[in-house]
């Protein structure tokens, strides 16, 4: 298997025409945490004319037992997961983590083309809003001192760093902070944070103390399962507590 | 496993009573210089406009390479042969131990200088050599400390990157009896003194090899302190011991492998001293043993097959999150930090290193700078994989069936809200508990837990969805739910 940058056979996204409809993917522990998030990317893509529609019998996509090992537990869930999702052309997803999962760890689980085709027609957020439907500026405006966490599975699986750069860079009135270190991993890593919870804090807080570092009051990232780990580290410290963690979603409907 | 002293089953990664991956903190000079050394080399790395090129010619290389292993093999032992070297075959560390001493024993050897060399180590070279009355000593700086301070090498490229100079000097005042002193060129010139008388009272040198040659039957050993050089050709018999996965067809790919390797493993265009050995100089002797010791079973598994590519550069250590923090003994056997976490479950077998593939948050990092595009990262989920279903420490049937109900609540929207809800409630109640117990305890032990919302998405969703459907369609709610019954909830 040649493995390209954005995880996709030929490399090339498809091309988005009008009228199309994305169908919500929206990740466990947002539709249950954070459901401020995908109500955001709801109104992004309703603003930009984009029907929008959540299958309801979305789960998750297999990401938890896979990573651990689990891959025939992890195959009964992407299978109900391609079964829900097959009819969509475009499914979108907030996190750059259970993308990666979808569109390139499908095909570990179970190389049947049915499950292969619907993986790679899932699309996170930015790339979808950047690659696919060629947009750049969401008319967001954001006075804050951003800065931004780059996931590793969104960019070292699907070479995702300069859509959300991008889309952040036309927020108005927004001060990007450059984040030290940005291509380091922020210790969440699933299961790895309580399965080595001492190092995965002590990564925590080396991104903690970064983020501190770069000067900014907001950190946002792609994912937010990170930020859920370095937030929890942030609020613990006195020094930290006033930077507030963000998915990007939530920045890019700011008015 | 054959290895005679393996000194896994004390690793803190490995330990059986260990449920979990324990987690030794590493000295902070092994944190701070290989983060320092990582961000160096990449630079120097990507300075080159052609690198990616570069990783992709040399993965080739090696895949062809290991693909064609018992062609290239028998080419390199026939070229060896006819320069002049003696070829030994050896299926395991122990066969290889006993070709060391029929040679010790033949050539009446009393003592051994050796040059850094990885495979000796998994054979626990110096140990057999110690029972039978021979003192072999390391004569690459970091291995002379680490075999001085009597621990085992950390890092694969700079075995003693633990110590600083200051734990060097307080080594070397104790061992030597020299004067205190953390000088880096002082403490270089204690160790060159106590050195150099070594090299001409020695029986024999011990090398390991960074490649073998097919087509010219020579082997490659590149280093920068001229040690290498002094240990292969002062005493009058010179042993290479190289796994089988280092030959490659040709000397014409040699430059290639050179460039990429002094990069990454140490930031540099080219390593001092680049030492092409063609066989036997005349009134010595040179001995080639190759050895297998578990890579044939890598070769069997085609997932796994591309690890075998390793040029053992250390820049997936040096990269490494967790290696950074937790120090290469962490890891329990010769090779620590990602390249160890894919190598040793097939070297030593996965009952005693089944936990290893899982000391990773799998950020990928070390893919990102593997010389030979190893996909690392990959090859960890792959061995997870396996470990939890063969005989292992981490196959565990209470596990299993927790990821059975998961699996089963994942099935089906009713299920997964009814198991939602169940967790939405825990973490609510977490917050009232005096003592967390297992996972979550391992959560809040550095973390706050996320507030818990009045509301999830999907239910929002049921009352708003329709705004959302645009102007084409009717309703944004799309019920068309997959055939599989519902029984719960
Ligand atoms: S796996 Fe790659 S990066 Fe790691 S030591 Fe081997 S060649 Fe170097």
């Amino acid at each position: 298997m040649i493995h390209l940058k954005n995880g996709l056979p030929d490399g090339k996204y498809p091309t988005y025409s009008r009228g199309e409809k994305a169908a919500l993917f929206i990740p466990c522990y947002i539709d249950q945490f954070f459901p401020q998030i995908a109500e955001a990317v709801a109104a992004i893509l309703k603003k930009l004319g984009i029907p929008v529609v959540f299958p309801e019998g979305q789960t998750c996509c297999g990401q938890p037992a896979f990573n651990s090992g689990y891959w025939e537990e992890a195959a009964r869930v992407v299978r109900h997961f391609c079964d829900v999702f097959r009819p969509y052309q475009y499914i979108v997803c907030p996190s750059g983590s259970c993308t990666a999962m979808c569109r390139v760890f499908f095909e570990q689980v179970d190389p049947d083309d049915r499950i292969v085709s619907v993986g790679r027609r899932v699309f996170e957020l930015s790339e979808f809003l950047v690659n696919i439907v060629g947009v750049a500026d969401l008319g967001a405006r954001f006075p804050h001192k951003v800065t931004m966490h780059s996931g590793c599975h969104g960019r070292r699986e699907l070479g995702i760093l300069d859509q959300p750069l991008t889309l952040l860079q036309n927020v108005k009135d927004l001060v990007y902070c450059e984040l030290p270190n940005i291509e380091e991993c922020c210790g969440f890593g699933g299961t790895f944070s309580v399965k080595m919870p001492g190092t995965s804090i002590a990564m925590g807080e080396t991104k903690a103390a970064n983020i501190l570092q770069s000067g900014a009051d907001v950190v946002t990232s792609l994912d937010i399962s990170c930020l859920m780990h370095v937030g929890g580290i942030l609020r613990r410290n006195p020094q930290m507590r006033h930077i507030r963690p963000m998915h990007i979603a939530e920045i890019l409907v700011q008015r | 496993m054959t290895s005679p002293g393996l000194h896994l089953s004390g690793a803190p990664f490995l330990r059986k009573e260990n449920k979990g991956l324990a987690e030794p903190r590493g000295p902070r000079a092994l944190c701070e210089s290989a983060e320092r050394s990582s961000k160096q080399n990449r630079q120097v790395c990507l300075s080159v406009p052609y690198w990616e090129q570069w990783r992709e010619e040399a993965h080739a290389v090696k895949r062809f390479s290991i693909l064609n292993l018992d062609k290239l093999l028998v080419e390199f032992e026939r070229n060896a042969t006819a320069r002049g070297a003696v070829v030994l075959w050896a299926k395991d560390a122990e066969e290889a131990n006993r070709h060391v001493l029929d040679i010790v024993e033949r050539h009446r050897v009393k003592t051994v200088v050796k040059s850094k060399s990885m495979v000796t180590e998994e054979m626990e070279l110096n140990h057999v050599l110690a029972a039978v009355g021979v003192r072999a000593l390391e004569t690459d700086l970091g291995e002379y400390l680490v075999q001085l301070a009597g621990q085992r090498p950390t890092h694969i490229v700079t075995p003693a990157l633990h110590l600083s100079a200051e734990d060097v000097g307080r080594l070397f005042a104790e061992k030597l009896q020299e004067p205190y002193t953390s000088e880096h060129e002082k403490l270089t010139d204690i160790a060159r003194r106590h050195l150099r008388e070594e090299y001409l009272r020695a029986d024999m040198g011990i090398s390991g090899a960074n490649c073998a040659l097919a087509d010219t039957g020579s082997i490659c050993i590149v280093e920068n302190e001229g040690n290498a050089g002094l240990s292969i050709s002062a005493p009058p018999v010179h042993v290479a011991v190289m796994g089988i996965e280092k030959v490659i067809p040709s000397i014409r790919y040699l430059p290639l492998f050179l460039n990429l390797l002094a990069r990454s493993g140490t930031g540099q265009k080219l390593t001092t001293y680049t030492h092409i050995v063609h066989g036997a100089t005349p009134g010595r002797t040179f001995y080639i043993i190759i050895l297998d010791n578990g890579r044939s079973d890598i070769l069997r598994d085609p997932a796994s097959r591309s690890s075998l590519y390793c040029i053992r550069c250390g820049a997936c250590l040096n990269t490494c999150p967790v290696y950074r923090r937790t120090g290469g003994w962490a890891y329990g056997w010769v090779y620590p930090g990602p390249i160890g976490a894919i190598i040793t479950p097939h070297l030593v077998g996965m009952k005693d290193a089944g936990k290893l593939p899982f000391a990773s948050s799998l950020c990928g990092a070390c893919g990102e700078v593997c010389p030979v595009k190893i996909d690392i990262p990959h090859q960890l989920v792959h061995l997870r994989h396996k470990a939890v279903n063969c005989p292992s420490p981490v196959r565990s049937p209470l596990e299993r069936l927790i990821w059975t109900a998961w699996s089963w609540a994942m099935e089906g929207p009713l299920r997964y809200r009814l198991a939602m809800s169940t967790v939405r409630l825990g973490v609510r109640l977490a917050k009232f508990l005096p003592w967390h117990p297992a996972q979550l305890g391992a959560w809040t032990r550095g973390r706050e837990l996320p507030e818990v919302p009045a509301y999830t998405f999907r239910a929002w969703w049921r009352r708003r969805g329709q705004e959302f459907a645009g102007d084409n369609g009717k309703s944004g709610i799309a019920t068309s739910s997959p055939k599989k019954e519902e029984v719960s909830a």
